[in-house]
């Protein structure tokens, strides 16, 4: 067990941008990492992989009973069908918001999110003021995402401690009865899938 | 005791700010995020080290740290524990010489195998599960890990000896509080667990509330 004294990182530069690349350099230096593969991560994140996979799964869940009955009870045979399996998203449970129980997700300890249904999380999500308040005052921290929940509506905090990713499935939204499943898809956004927003009703 | 991240239910740090939206805020916040997982694909630990190794940060680099700041000190800190860069390198920001792992490191074309292979952390388990789901039970009265001073855990603080009901099992998975210290995968029983939140918070939690964690079977006890 390394002493916590040892702080090896405090050589590094201090400013962050010239820290990452003093390692990024030294490494690829020694044949450690390939720039190329790294540029290939960074594009999978930044166009690839993000909420548009959750809205597909949850939209598909709207228009098709035995989807649906699937994701609640053992999602990942589909979720591999679909292309969705991957890192940060090996072991997923869908929890489905109704009238009655809201459902939203936060991870205390570090900032764990089903990357391969989300991509990576956003700022706010990593924050220590969501992390140390989510669990404690959720319906004060859903007011700052202008979500205010009935009084006695049921809600349930999911804090990711173990490598169980949890997608929250939203409520189909008012007026969006008529709509095609691809229309759907574009009414999911990625902060109802973590459970700090809600879909609004669709106008005619 | 556990550790400056544990940070659930602490009070203080104000509103959550909705429009801190972005992914990647800066370019370096993307290099800092490849460089961290190119270098996890070496193979010379797992994600409960790489977890506990931010973890260890010192409580003040870990406040005053940026997200993306903490995860390349951390690993920086990693390679010079594993003999694979030197205190010397880090600071000329120069290698003295190609890495005896040079062999395994990831490839541009092996990038969307190794992101979409994943890493499981079910396994099978000879501990039976001893729970049922719709049984409650209580978390253990200290967070900290058992067998290592100051080592990794995933009970958090504000858990810490509650009577909760069982909602999900999850089978048998790897054991972070052995995983993050080369004791083994120790794999067991692993399940969800509700808490009313006015159990863990008091009266001023609005009683249609609850929190639920993913609990390993050696944080429980019988109620």
């Amino acid at each position: 067990m390394p002493h916590d004294h040892d702080h090896p990182h405090s050589v590094l530069p201090p400013e962050p941008a010239l820290r990452i690349k003093a390692l990024e350099t030294i490494l690829t230096q020694k044949g450690l990492i390939d720039p190329a593969a790294l540029d290939e991560i960074i594009d999978t994140y930044q166009n690839r992989i993000g909420p548009q996979n959750g809205a597909k799964v949850v939209a598909k869940m709207w228009v098709d009973a035995d989807f649906r009955a699937d994701m609640l009870n053992d999602p990942m045979p589909r979720l591999r069908e679909m292309g969705l399996y991957g890192r940060q998203g090996e072991h997923m449970v869908i929890v489905e918001n109704t009238s009655e129980v809201h459902n939203v997700v936060v991870c205390t300890l570090c900032s764990c999110y089903p990357w391969p249904l989300l991509g990576l999380p956003p700022g706010w999500y990593k924050s220590d003021a969501y992390r140390a308040r989510v669990v404690r005052e959720p319906r004060a921290v859903l007011a700052e995402f202008g979500l205010s929940l009935a009084e006695d509506q049921k809600l349930r905090v999911w804090d990711s401690t173990a490598e169980i990713r949890y997608l929250v499935a939203p409520e189909r939204p008012k007026g969006s009865e008529n709509m095609s499943e691809d229309e759907l898809i574009a009414l999911v956004t990625r902060d109802s899938m973590i459970g700090t927003a809600i879909l609004p009703e669709v106008s005619a | 005791m556990t550790r400056v991240h544990d940070m659930g239910g602490r009070f203080g740090d104000g509103p959550v700010d909705p429009q801190d939206n972005a992914t990647f805020a800066q370019d370096w916040h993307a290099r800092a995020l490849a460089v961290t997982l190119a270098c996890g694909a070496l193979g010379q630990w797992n994600i409960d080290v790489s977890r506990h190794s931010r973890e260890r940060l010192s409580p003040k680099d870990y406040t005053r740290f940026s997200y993306y700041e903490k995860w390349m000190s951390a690993l920086a800190d990693l390679l010079v524990e594993h003999d694979i860069l030197s205190v010397e390198e880090l600071r000329e920001g120069q290698a003295e010489g190609p890495s005896a792992l040079a062999d395994k490191m990831l490839k541009a074309a092996q990038v969307a195998n190794v992101l979409s292979a994943g890493g499981p952390s079910e396994r099978e388990s000879t501990i039976k599960p001893t729970f049922q789901v719709g049984e409650y039970v209580k978390t253990r009265k200290r967070a900290g890990n058992e067998n290592v001073e100051g080592g990794h855990t995933r009970l958090p603080n504000y858990a810490t000896g509650a009577v909760g009901q069982v909602v999900l099992y999850h089978g048998s998975h790897v054991l972070p509080d052995a995983s993050a210290h080369g004791l083994g995968e120790a794999p067991e029983p692993l399940y969800a667990v509700a808490f009313s939140s006015q159990s863990l918070w008091g009266k001023t939690a609005n009683t249609a509330d609850e929190v639920i964690l993913d609990l390993w079977q050696s944080y429980l006890e019988p109620v």
